[in-house]
């Protein structure tokens, strides 16, 4: 018990504390809490610093469409399995979208570049057979977002899917009788029945989404990331870590990293609230 | 006319797939027709990716580099997996990788254990609070650097410990853990087992842990998991290659194209050249390998999982 909260001390509390050098000038010698307080002049110089704009830009674009890309393909392929019944297709179909959540982000990563690859990779191949002359994917800062946000759809929707397909089997099949005997087809059965039935599921995940939204994946921007997708692949994670680690401003890092978390922070509360309103349902109650 | 009827109706009861496929109206079916259809793509989305990555890494290095590879190996050959095995890099990734799974998931399943219990207590004093601080560092965390100047203060830089102890804990898993001791351990069980005399660390060890198989097997599933696709504090924490996982190996083989030393002949050079190509299909298989292996597992008890993580404490 003590160990276990000693380690939330440490490598939680501790680092907020730490937090402070946003606000001040760090150097090595004096420590976190002995260096001077500059008050604001990291975030005015980040904020008046040219490239503030194309991050910002580039982290809301990228975590708006990747929100609202995953959110509703899971709910679509729950309510499909959900109406093919039990079989082997189901379970194949179940399985296979299931099993690239367990891949790793590199992996991932490594497979899109090869599938995308202008010379080798297979999607190329099948934009040959439209003729379409070979597109380098990786290397067209407009192809990063759709990139982005397609394998993490590929990689996750199946994965979703199973909290979707979860809610589905709670909901009272004397509904669907009823609904039956009354003529209802599958798509109104699916459209008055199912949809509300999932609702306050989908509210929550919709509202976590949200709260991670500026937290996205720093992993797989960083991974995708090179000199010729620059323009629209930097976003304030990669950011944080180029000036903090690569070249060792811990001050510049840390309050770009406070301002990211502080914006994260109050989008998920926001959400929170709206969702609470519309739907009556919330994080807490 | 009646017996027939009264086998038939027997019928559609004992099987009501029967029943449905006998009543079901023409816009229901081809609403389900067009539903196994758009099934049927969004499987091959999925799947010929994985194919055309297990199709190239059985082919020989010509053939991937003339681009000959769709979804099925031409000229197989296992020189890919030759190679990958026999580099030491990947082997000694492979190997570190492998002690990070198995101590940093023992490491993380104890604590988690450990913390979560006492929560799911109700005689426990302030456990709402203490959830409530937990939850808290989901929402909002100190950061990147800051979590590094502890890491650093702690001497823990470039050792291994940096990628068993920051990230040893996850709030989610506490949450799950908490959830299941709560529905599944119940107060009474305490109480009639202090009334035999058993201490609390007794109870915890011969009551609660024979009781918790089936969370246990989710926590270690989830930590094994997340130890052996993690690749992010190895990238900031870690300097030493001889201490780097395989996810860092992959990337820097993978993604960055690093390669061993360069050959001197161009003859020479294509064909390394053309090897580390189809070395990276093989490299994504055999490090994908161990998941595969407990897939099986993972689909049934993480599920579990998932879903306990997923009712509201």
């Amino acid at each position: 018990m003590i160990v276990p909260l000693a380690y939330f001390v440490i490598f939680k509390y501790i680092p907020i504390g730490n937090a402070v050098i946003a606000f001040k000038d760090y150097n090595v010698i004096q420590g976190p809490w002995g260096s001077d307080w500059v008050g604001f002049k990291n975030f005015e110089l980040f904020f008046t610093n040219p490239v503030f704009g194309t991050l910002l830009e580039n982290t809301f674009i990228l975590a708006f469409y990747l929100v609202l890309a995953s959110f509703p393909i899971p709910i679509i392929l729950a309510i499909a399995l959900n109406e093919i019944g039990n079989g082997w297709f189901k379970r194949t179909v179940q399985m296979v979208t299931y099993a690239p959540y367990f891949i790793s982000t590199v992996v991932v990563i490594s497979m899109t570049i090869l599938v995308l690859s202008p010379q080798l990779g297979i999607v190329n191949d099948g934009l040959g057979l439209f003729g379409i002359a070979p597109i380098n994917f990786l290397g067209d800062p407009n192809y990063f977002r759709h990139i982005y946000v397609w394998s993490d759809v590929w990689q996750t929707a199946g994965y979703s899917a199973v909290i979707y397909m979860a809610a589905l089997a709670g909901i009272d099949p004397a509904l669907h009788e009823s609904a039956k005997i009354d003529g209802a087809s599958r798509l109104q059965r699916i459209r008055h029945i199912d949809l509300p039935g999932i609702m306050p599921t989908a509210v929550i995940v919709l509202i976590l989404g949200v709260g991670n939204l500026m937290a996205i994946g720093f992993e797989k921007a960083y991974l995708l990331q090179n000199d010729l997708n620059l323009a629209q692949s930097e976003i304030i994670p990669t950011y944080v870590y180029k000036t903090g680690l690569i070249n060792a401003d811990f001050s510049m890092a840390t309050a770009v990293g406070l301002f990211n978390s502080v914006v994260n922070l109050c989008l998920l509360l926001l959400v929170n609230f709206a969702a609470k309103r519309i739907t009556g349902n919330g994080l807490w109650r | 006319m009646s017996t027939l009827t009264m086998s038939a109706l027997s019928r559609l009861r004992r099987n009501p797939a029967a029943n449905k496929k006998v009543r079901e109206p023409f816009g229901d079916r081809v609403f389900l027709i067009v539903i196994t259809l758009m099934l049927a793509v969004l499987l091959a989305l999925v799947l010929l990716p994985l194919i055309y990555i297990v199709a190239s890494s059985f082919s020989s290095a010509t053939a991937v580099s003339a681009g000959r590879v769709k979804l099925w190996p031409v000229e197989f050959s296992l020189d890919a997996y030759q190679a990958a095995l026999s580099n030491p890099q990947v082997l000694k990734g492979y190997y570190n990788s492998l002690i990070y799974a198995v101590a940093g998931t023992l490491i993380s399943v104890t604590l988690t254990v450990a913390i979560a219990y006492p929560l799911s207590r109700k005689r426990f004093f302030g456990r709402n609070v203490l959830m409530t601080a937990l939850i808290f560092t989901m929402l909002f965390s100190g950061g990147l650097i800051p979590t590094y100047m502890v890491v650093q203060d702690l001497g823990m830089l470039n050792t291994r410990w940096a990628l068993l102890i920051p990230n040893a804990i996850g709030v989610w898993q506490v949450i799950i853990a908490r959830t299941f001791f709560v529905h599944s351990i119940p107060d009474d069980l305490y109480e009639a087992a202090t009334l035999d005399g058993a201490s609390e660390l007794r109870f915890l060890r011969s009551v609660v842990l024979p009781l918790s198989k089936p969370l246990l097997a989710v926590l270690v599933l989830m930590y094994t998991i997340y130890q052996w696709n993690a690749y992010f504090d190895a990238l900031v924490y870690l300097k030493d290659p001889d201490l780097y996982p395989l996810q860092i190996v992959l990337r820097n083989m993978l993604i960055l194209n690093q390669r061993g030393v360069g050959a001197a002949d161009v003859a020479q050079q294509m064909q390394q050249q053309q090897l580390a190509n189809v070395l990276k299909y093989a490299l994504i298989v055999v490090s994908s390998l161990p998941v595969l292996i407990i897939y099986p597992f993972i689909a049934r008890h993480f599920t579990k999982g998932v879903l306990v993580g997923a009712v509201k404490g």
